[in-house]
């Protein structure tokens, strides 16, 4: 029983939040990744740009909404997210034509498109904020759970509740079906061994017929459909306020580079990683070991970190991979 | 030059000691930022007591009071500095009503009001801090100190058999004083706080701070934070992963939307917040109600008393000079003499001016405590149903 106690509350503190974040941090890692493996620069808009497509999806969430439409135990925002796609890659197509073509033709170095990236960020932080706001916002609706912890407890008689929110079940499912549909794309179509040729030699890419504009197109809109899943899915398991998207740029950036920068499967597996880690260094384990050892009456919380220093475990494992393994664990570009 | 100075001088003494002058008090509240909604409602109260004064005629000879606005932000000490160094060197007033939220409030006060030798009332600055704070006797407040308040919380609590608590406070000022105060006083009683953290307001998911408070435990948890800001992030994670179901609810967090954001899912759990009780504040409320603004707005009928003071203050010291009537904020306030109720400032300025001794009992039933702070009376509400209903006050 006791054990059975200690598996609950690790799973409802520890496991699902941190499952359901770190498939939202993959998600973005695997955009960050994907433009930094083709348009070669690590693209600091990343963040804003899913506050954004978040933002749209929200407007068109709540026009569906005073319409009567919904989806029944699905969020509403499923059937707003392909028109906060379409508006965020209108907008993200527009932003390379606007700057970053202008420096792809002058060959300019990465550090230059890192800068002008920062630059774009500062805009669409204003765009978003003159959009929704800077207020937070909930546009989840549907079914709220699909274990709720009084009925948990009811049916199996543990001390411990378990929770699964149907909005991180959706995370998850949401994350494997893109993940899955994103492999099968650069894998088995011509656009996405294109890309991947590109990725890997520009210039032989271009002495073999590939059209390296309509390979950065397809990037930008691949991209600005993960960074609005991200962000909408994010947005609805949490709760959307733009300062927070840019917020979690830095641990978005550790998980792709901890996964190693321009590799697709390291992406996910950093997102993973950072996001197990923040919960698992910041989580008391006390009420965990109480369970597993009842003689052992610890005096603390046996907490690493507080929760306050979240983000700083972000950046140690950023510091510690740059340092000791700059191309990442799945050995992806070094930075 | 040494004449002209030293007839300017003069004049300016004679100005000051007879005759009518136009007396300007200032008022530094957060219009804009996280407490927006209740400032215009404090203002209204403060204007009322000041109109009320000035249109009787009897203070310091028929002079007039002008009230002057200035910005506080709340949050931001900076700007609220700014602002009431604005409100002092460049408009001259002899008083001011605010700050509103604490931290701005000691910011303002230690770096303008002070060396400036102006009074500032706060009408809702409740950190225990400002209890102890150098003030050279320049500043009051007609809400009680937060330190009262965890009291009162440890006692409704005992009261309810909860003997363990985990506490959560917003990480500023208010928040950490509240917190720090009610563990001192649960402690007392013999409760035990299992776990004090902090949270931060404005974060998109607390579920990774209620993990850490599920995991110390406790009867209850005590949410002092914002019932706008991270407070509820806080109870609706603690709800959806059944970390705690029963909450204790300080001033910041009762409030209609609480009720708005979890209805009947927080049954059982139980708060307070400072509001009196009595004919003050039915006398207060219908003259709000007249002149267009609502009374029961958090912290008007504060706002009111801290203003009505002021005048009164300067009505018994005969003087506007902030360094003078600053003495005689207690007298009047407090026993003996007779008592003053809202909209009786003008027979109370007669009995002044008479060489008589009042008892401001107010809008919020004052009585100042030393060193110049409300004790306080706190109304406690429980939530059943869905709803949140009054219990009683004490």
């Amino acid at each position: 029983m006791d054990i059975l106690n200690a598996l609950v509350a690790f799973l409802n503190f520890v496991f699902i939040p941190a499952a359901a974040y770190g498939a939202q941090l993959a998600l973005g890692a695997l955009g960050v990744t994907l433009i930094y493996a083709i348009l070669r620069f690590s693209n600091f808009a990343h963040g804003d740009t899913m506050a954004f497509g978040t933002a749209i999806t929200i407007l068109v969430t709540w026009g569906l909404q005073s319409l009567g439409v919904s989806l029944g135990p699905l969020p509403t925002a499923l059937l707003a997210l392909p028109v906060g796609i379409a508006a965020t890659a209108v907008l993200v197509l527009g932003t390379d034509r606007a700057v970053y073509r202008f420096y792809r033709a002058q060959r300019a170095a990465p550090i230059i498109f890192v800068m002008a990236s920062v630059g774009v960020m500062f805009v669409m932080n204003g765009l978003t904020r003159l959009l929704i706001g800077v207020d937070e916002q909930r546009f989840d609706d549907g079914a709220r759970f699909i274990i709720a912890v009084r009925d948990f407890r009811e049916w199996s008689g543990l001390a411990e509740g378990l929770a699964l929110r149907s909005t991180q079940a959706l995370t998850v499912v949401v994350t494997a079906i893109v993940c899955a549909a994103l492999f099968w794309f650069l894998n088995r179509t011509k656009s996405g061994k294109a890309m991947r040729a590109y990725s890997d030699n520009e210039d032989l890419a271009l002495l073999s017929g590939i059209d390296p504009e309509r390979v950065v197109r397809l990037t930008w809109i691949i991209a600005a459909a993960l960074m609005t899943i991200a962000g909408v899915l994010y947005g609805l398991d949490k709760s959307f306020r733009p300062f927070n998207y840019f917020q979690i740029l830095l641990p978005i950036f550790a998980a792709a580079i901890v996964g190693g920068l321009g590799n697709p499967v390291g992406a996910i597996a950093g997102g993973f990683l950072v996001a197990f880690s923040e919960v698992a260094v910041t989580y008391p384990w006390v009420k965990v070991a109480g369970y597993l050892f009842p003689g052992w009456q610890p005096g603390g919380l046996l907490q690493l970190l507080g929760t306050e220093y979240k983000f700083a475990v972000s950046f140690v494992i950023l510091i510690v991979v740059l340092l000791f393994r700059p191309t990442g664990l799945f050995s992806g570009k070094s930075v | 030059m040494k004449r002209l100075l030293l007839a300017t001088a003069a004049g300016a003494l004679l100005a000051g000691a007879a005759g009518a002058e136009e007396i300007k008090m200032g008022m530094s509240l957060g219009f804009t930022g996280p407490l927006e909604s209740m400032a215009p409602g404090m203002a209204a109260g403060a204007e009322l007591a000041m109109k009320e004064v000035s249109e009787s005629g009897l203070l310091l000879d028929g002079s007039t009071v002008v009230p002057v606005q200035g910005d506080s932000t709340c949050t931001d000490a900076a700007a609220a500095t700014a602002t009431v160094e604005r409100l002092i060197t460049a408009e001259g007033v002899r008083g001011i009503v605010g700050g509103m939220c604490s931290g701005e409030t000691i910011a303002s006060l230690q770096n303008v009001a002070v060396p400036n030798g102006v009074v500032m009332i706060s009408p809702s600055a409740t950190s225990p801090a400002l209890s102890t704070i150098d003030d050279n006797g320049l500043f009051f407040r007609t809400s009680p100190s937060d330190a009262r308040q965890g009291e009162i919380m440890a006692e409704i609590m005992m009261e309810k058999g909860v003997q363990n608590a985990a506490v959560t406070y917003t990480n500023n000022d208010y928040g950490k004083g509240l917190a720090d105060a009610f563990a001192a006083a649960f402690q007392e009683k013999g409760g035990t706080v299992t776990v004090n953290a902090a949270h931060d307001d404005g974060k998109a998911d607390y579920s990774a701070e209620v993990a850490a408070l599920a995991a110390a435990g406790g009867d209850a948890l005590v949410v002092a934070g914002y019932v706008d800001q991270g407070g509820s992030g806080i109870v609706r994670a603690a709800l959806d992963t059944g970390a705690f179901d029963r909450f204790v609810f300080p001033d910041g967090m009762v409030g209609q939307a609480l009720v708005d954001n979890f209805g009947s899912e927080i049954d059982g759990s139980f708060g307070q917040n400072p509001a009196a009780e009595g004919e003050g504040r039915d006398k207060f409320l219908a003259m709000a109600e007249e002149a267009g603004f609502d009374g029961t707005s958090a912290y008007s009928a504060e706002a009111y008393d801290a203003a009505a003071l002021m005048l009164l203050s300067m009505a018994a010291a005969k003087s506007s000079d902030p360094n003078v009537w600053k003495n005689s904020v207690m007298d009047v306030a407090n026993a003996p003499g007779e008592q003053i109720l809202p909209g009786d400032l003008a027979k109370a300025l007669e009995i002044i001016n008479g060489g008589g001794d009042v008892d401001y009992v107010g809008a919020s039933a004052v009585e100042m405590v030393e060193p110049g702070e409300s004790a306080g009376t706190f109304r406690e509400v429980s939530f059943e149903n869905g709803e949140m209903t009054v219990v009683g006050y004490r």
